[in-house]
This record gives structure tokens, sequence and C-alpha cells, in this order.
């Protein structure tokens, strides 16, 4: 064990170890806030899309790249009627006309994504009857129609076709703009109303309203084509990757080194056996081979994972470990072992492996990283797991969705920091880790 | 070996050359053999769900019908008695492919028609001039492939052996460490810089196209149209170069230091030879087959990659066919892409050994 805290000790000399430890810490603590914030089913269940994501805007970018612009993106404006509407109420002859006014500024250059209006009506019987009217800073008054709303419905005023006819532009930019005639409309700044006329038919029946002005910016980490919050798969993406990336690092090295091992313990047939099983393995194209799978079985990060490990059980590590470890074979202590008795298995797994193990620990260390990049291909191919919400996922939803034509490149550099971390994070304790347990490269 | 007269010279080179084509012929054979056991486990797994049989007896089925759609003496028959015959044919062809045969059986017949590269029909895709063979599909996308990974490979191994062997000489200087210090970056492969690259180059400042292979139209003009693909290629070999070069140069400047510090290299110095002359007979001669073994390994990575780097740039190689193949589930095409990975790492791994055994003269037979 004091070997081991040696080399931490020693690890600590170099400036990118710790770097390469602070990252992988980052993204550990990283993992526990995602599985403890946002449990396991949940996440599932948000980024399955849908209506829990009703109130975002689509393909928003983060907020925080209002810092960088000199022409700041406005954010979503939502309002509801009972907490930010005005209302006023009388009744007439057994019906009741009530009016909700629902103010908001709007003060930037460029215009939203989308207006929607989601009611939400009670009554036993008769429906109320709404209608809506627009009023914009410089005092026109816009007539939006009259509705029968249903118990729960959605009017969304940038795919009103009829509205957008008489506009000249979609609702969310004919509403907003004073030059409407123009072809390229600006946005006209300042207070505007929304009033809701309703006129109920029963004493109970109740209108809810909830508007919303959807923005361009969105969270930490922006939304996709299916106003999904990015920061969920961003999140949920850090536990899925280390995971997958580590348990295929150390499924792949300690069998490949047990295998190896064995077959230079025992030597002869079975040493060839396993030399020339790994020559075929060799061939077999690795990801070709989860493409197939993905395809024809099914597409399940377990699957794959498995698929990694029994691939990689007679990797080109095979080779690599028995040139080192051939000379323990014959060194004395094995032979001592040997002499007093020991069987097969002990001098294996207690004698040979633990003399080539410190070698190992970095290779193993940047192995780490190649498969959690194997795991964003796969899903990069449209191979992901059907379910998980993962970094490669993103980039796969972007690449279909054109994000880089379509300048959402927060889109693709999100998730390609996050992966950029852990590599880096993997690569650079392995790096300086074999520069301490393979003293032949130390540089001083 | 200037001294040696010419006589006992030709018998060494004509020795060496019968050594080399006894060595060639038995790794060609030997990879021939791997190549057959991969095929047969590719077979395997893709058998697993039944799929392979199915496909089998449906793409039967189709050629039967058109057959005997495109025969004149069956053109009176009526729909039912067509239909007996068309079933009756089936069955037949059935029989003479051992498709009502034990798995073993007819698992070698599917070998023996990867092996030949007789992959069958495509169930959805079509090759550029119409063909449905998997083998037209197959056989227009592999020369995109090679160009690009070809181009690619070469770069990275010329650069790397050059840069590394530079850097050895200025161990310790700055320029060493900021290069050994951007190994790092080979953590992430090459498609991932790519993403990178197609933002910066090609949306942020458009100096070069997104992807594809060329222009739209293709130019004019032999020259022309080798400018243009040379300019699609410049960001899809710039990210392998990116995801592969660091390391490479990294290990491999560990390899010349290593040997520069042997015994015969400082008596070389001691001699007073030039140092470009051991630079190449005492440092370089020595390090280049655990290179070239090195190299092999990373090609072989490299392959793998190969698939997402073209789909990201668009590259008209085997990776776009394979993702395209994904996107139909085009099974047959998928196994007749696993296939052919397999010959490429396979025909990777024989150009690499023949290497190994040109420059290693301890290479010898075993056996």
């Amino acid at each position: 064990m004091n070997r081991w805290r040696a080399a931490l000790q020693e690890l600590k000399k170099y400036p990118t170890a710790v770097a390469g430890l602070l990252l992988i810490a980052f993204l550990l603590g990283l993992s526990a806030y995602a599985v403890i914030a946002i449990p396991y089913r949940q996440a599932l269940e948000l980024w399955r899309g849908g209506e829990h994501w009703q109130a975002h805007p689509r393909n928003a970018a983060p907020a925080w790249t209002n810092l960088f612009r000199r022409r700041k993106l406005p954010p979503t404006v939502r309002l509801d009627s009972v907490d930010n509407g005005l209302a006023e109420q009388d009744e007439l002859a057994g019906l009741r006309r009530q009016r909700i006014t629902l103010p908001f500024t709007f003060n930037y250059f460029d215009f939203p994504s989308e207006i929607n209006l989601f009611l939400e009506t009670e009554f036993t019987r008769k429906t109320p009857l709404l209608s809506i009217r627009w009023q914009t800073p410089d005092g026109r008054q816009i007539d939006l129609g009259a509705y029968r709303p249903l118990r729960r419905q959605r009017l969304s005023l940038s795919q009103d076709r009829e509205l957008a006819a008489r506009l000249g532009h979609p609702g969310h930019i004919g509403l907003m703009t004073g030059s409407a005639e123009s072809e390229h409309p600006t946005v006209l700044r300042g207070d505007y109303q929304v009033v809701l006329e309703i006129l109920h038919f029963e004493p109970g029946s109740q209108l809810r309203a909830d508007f919303i002005v959807y923005g361009r910016v969105h969270g930490l980490a922006g939304t996709d084509h299916q106003r999904r919050d990015l920061l969920v798969a961003l999140l949920w993406g850090t536990p899925i990757a280390l995971l997958f990336g580590l348990a295929a690092a150390l499924g792949t090295t300690l069998t490949t080194l047990v295998i190896a091992t064995a077959g230079v313990w025992y030597g002869g047939r079975i040493d060839a056996a396993i030399q020339r099983i790994t020559e075929v393995n060799m061939i077999l194209p690795l990801l070709p081979v989860l493409v197939m799978v993905g395809t024809l079985y099914s597409r399940s990060l377990w699957l794959m994972l498995a698929v990694v490990v029994a691939f990689g059980l007679f990797s080109a590590g095979v080779k690599m470990y028995r040139a080192m470890l051939l000379p323990v074979r014959r060194a004395p202590f094995v032979e001592a072992a040997q002499a007093y008795g020991a069987g097969s298995r002990r001098i294996i797994f207690r004698y040979m492996i633990p003399r080539v193990l410190p070698v190992l620990v970095p290779a193993f260390v940047t192995l780490i990283p190649t498969f959690v990049f194997l795991e964003a291909s796969l899903a990069v191919l449209g191979l992901g797991d059907p379910l998980l919400p993962t970094w490669g996922k993103i980039l796969n939803d972007a690449q279909q969705q054109s994000a880089l034509y379509n300048q959402h490149y927060y889109w693709v550099l999100t998730p390609a920091a996050m992966l950029m971390l852990t590599g880096l994070g993997f690569a650079l304790l392995g790096f300086a880790m074999d520069r301490i347990f393979n003293p032949r490269l130390r540089s001083d | 070996m200037n001294d040696i007269p010419p006589s006992a010279s030709s018998a060494a080179a004509r020795h060496n050359l019968r050594r080399l084509a006894i060595y060639t012929f038995v790794r060609l054979a030997g990879l021939l053999i791997t190549v057959a056991v991969g095929v047969y486990i590719t077979i395997f797994i893709a058998h697993g769900g039944g799929q392979l049989d199915q496909l089998r007896q449906a793409q039967i089925q189709a050629e039967v019908s058109e057959r005997i759609a495109g025969m004149e003496e069956f053109r009176d028959y009526t729909p039912a008695e067509r239909n007996q015959l068309i079933r009756d044919e089936v069955q037949r062809e059935i029989e003479r492919l051992r498709l009502d045969q034990p798995f073993v059986y007819r698992s070698l017949d599917y070998l023996s028609r990867a092996m030949t590269l007789n992959l069958g029909r495509a169930e959805q895709m079509f090759s550029d001039a119409g063909s449905r063979r998997v083998y037209h599909i197959i056989g227009e996308r592999l020369p995109a492939t090679l160009l690009l990974f070809g181009t690619a490979n070469l770069l990275v191994f010329f650069i790397a052996l050059f840069a590394a062997l530079a850097l050895s000489r200025r161990y310790g200087g700055k320029l060493d460490r900021t290069i050994i210090g951007l190994a790092p970056l080979s953590a992430a492969p090459g498609w991932f810089y790519g993403i990178f690259l197609i933002l910066l180059f090609a949306f942020v400042i458009p100096w070069f196209p997104a992807g594809g292979m060329v222009a739209a139209p293709p130019p004019e003009g032999r020259l022309a149209y080798a400018l243009s693909v040379v300019r699609h290629m410049a960001l899809p070999v710039a990210a392998m170069l990116v995801s592969s070069i660091f390391i490479s140069i990294y290990s491999w400047r560990t390899f010349f230091l290593i040997y520069s510090s042997e015994d015969y290299v400082e008596m070389a110095r001691a001699k007073g030879l030039s140092s470009g002359d051991i630079e190449r007979r005492y440092i370089l001669r020595p390090t280049l087959p655990p290179i070239i073994t090195s190299f092999a390994l990373m090609l072989i990575g490299l392959w793998g990659g190969a698939i997402i780097l073209e789909q990201v740039f668009n590259w008209p190689g085997l990776g776009t066919m394979l993702f395209a193949a994904i996107g139909h589930l085009d099974t047959p095409v998928i196994i007749g892409g696993v296939v052919i990975y397999a010959y490429l790492l396979a025909a990777t791994l024989f150009v690499l050994d023949i290497l190994y055994a040109v420059l290693d003269p301890r290479v010898k037979l075993q056996n």
C-alpha cells in the first residue's frame, strides 16, 4: 500500500496530474449532483420529451451567452392570468364578463421565437366565450379573434395561418413589429398588453390563461428542437459516460491481463491458442460489429458494454502484457513460489499480476476516455441507448437538425466541452502517471 | 555492407528475397484464415436473431419471382399456376442452397459467399450507378475511404516520425515540452475535432467546405476536380492529424530516446560519426520495427473511427454507407460493411507485416 501512497505523493508534483485529478473530481461531483437532483426515472421521463417542456422555447441558446452579445437575445416571458393578470369583473343578466389584462415589456432587438397561449377552462355545461385583443406600444389594437376554448387548449399565435396572412408575417413577428409592411420588419420595443375578454355563462365557470412569449435564450444549457432543457442530458450524461468508460476499461483491462498471464504461465498450447484468438480479434472491427449488434439486436447501453468487454477480452493488450510478463515468468521469486508448492492460480494472481499492475494503471486511466468517446460515437451514429440522456445523443440530435448550419453552436459546443473535459481529465492524469510508474520515461 | 563481394551480395539478396516471399506467403495465408474466422464470428452474430435466414429466403423469393415474371413461356399461366410455380422453384432453390439444413452447414455457405464478397442484394439502398448489389455499393464507396484514410495516415506517419526525431534531438526544450503537453489531445477521436473544425473553418470563417468530396456540380477538367477534392479533404485530414499526431510523436519520441541512450550509439558518437549518420543508421533503423507495430495498432483503432469521421464530414465512403445502412436497417449492406472492414484491417496488418519483415532482419519464420 505504501507504494501507492508514495505514487500519490509523487503525482502532486505534476501540475498536469493535479489538473487531471481536479477535472475528474469535478466530473464525479457533477455525477453525484445529477443523480441526486434528478432521480433516474425522472431523468428518463424528462428526456422522453412531450408536455413537460411546453413552456420552454425551441432551440434557445444558454442564457449566459447574452453576456458575450452586444445585442441581447430575449428570454422567455411567461404570464399567468392568476398571478400576473389584472382582472376586472362585472355581472350582467346572468352573464359574467371578465377582462384579464396581461401586460409585458419587450425591450429586445430580436423577435421572440414563438407566442403561445395555454387555456384551462372549467365549466359544467356551457363553454365561456373568449375574445383576445393585442395592444402594441404605439397604441394599435389587433383583434386576435374569438374562441370557445376546450377544457385544455393551446392557441398558437405563431402558427395561426389566418393571423399570419392578416399581418403579413407569422404571429410572433407580425404582432411585435411596427413595420409589418417591410420585408425585414424590426421589433417595436415597449409595453405590450394582451387583453382577454371572457364571457362566462355559468356562475362557477373559470378560465385560466398561461401566456408565453418564448425567448431565444434559456437556462444554463439552452434547449433543443423538442424544447427539452439540455441541462438534463448534460448532467445525466456525466454519470453514464463515467460509468460506461470505467466499466469498459476495467472489464477489458483486467480480463485481458488475466488471460495474458494465464497464457504466459501455462505456455505451450494454451499460450498459442490465446495468441491466435488475439490475432483474429484484432481483425474484427469493433465499431462496425457494435453497429451490427445495435441494428440487429438492441441498442441498450448495457448490451453494448457487454459486447465491448467481450471483444476486449483478447484485445491487442494481450500481446503487450505478454511481452511484459515473459521475464516475470522466469523471475526467481516465481520459481521460489513454485518450489514451496504454490498452485497455478496463486502464482498467476498473487505473484505475476501484481508485478505488472503498476505499469498498467496509467494505460488503464488513459483507456477510460476511449470508451467514453466510443459511447458518444455510437450515439452520434444514431445507435445510442434509446432511453438514456447522454452527451452523444445531444450531438446526434444537433447533427440531425443541422445545428451548425442553423448557427445553434451551443448545441454542439456544450456536449463537446463535457466530452473534452472527461477526455482531458483522464488523459492528463494518465500521462503523468505514465511518467511516475514507468521510470524509463521520467523526464528528469 | 559495401565491402561484401558482389556475388555474395546478390546471393544474400536472393536469399533475402526468398525469405521475404515465404514470409509474405505464410502471413497472407495466416491472415486469410484469420479473416475467415473473423467473418464467421460476424455471421454467427448476425445469425443470432435468425435475421440472416429470413433475408436469404426473402431474396430467393424476390429473385425467383423476377425470373419467372421475365420468362416468355410462363406468360399464359394463371396467377394461381404461376404462384405454384414460384413456390416450387423457391423450394428447389432452398434445397439447392441447403437452407433446410442445420446452421453448421449453412453458415459455411454464408462464409464462402462473404469471403468471396458475394454479399447479396441490398434491401433498400442503391449504388449511385443504380445497382442493388452490395458488392457494387461497396465498390463505389471504397476508393473514397481509401483516399481519405490513406492520405491522412501517411501524413500522420511521416510527420510524426520526423517530428519525433527532431524533438528527441531537442529533448527537454520548449518545443519538446509544448508538443508533449499536447499529447492528451489524442484522448478524443478525429470526428470530435472534426466538429470543431467544421464549426471554425466552414461556418465561422468559411474557408473550407463543411462536407462532401467534391463541389456540386463537380468542376470540369481533371485538375479542377482534383483541387476540389483536396479542398474537401483538408478538414477531415486535419481532424485526423490533430487527434492522432501528438500521441504518436509522444510515444515515438520515447522510443528514440530509449534507443539513443544505447551503448552502441554512444560508441558511434565516440567514433566521431556525423549525427545524421547516427540518427539514420543507429537510431532510426532499430526503432522502426516497434514504431511500425505501434502505428499498426493505431491504424486498427482509426479504421473504426473512420465511420463517424466520414459521417460528420459527409464523406461518401464506407462509413457514410454503413451509417445510411443503419438508417435503412439494410442488413445485407451492414454485414457487407463489417466484412469489408475486416478485410481492410487484415490488409493494413499485412502491409505493415511486410514492412516489418523488410525492416527487421531478425524476423524469422517459426516453421
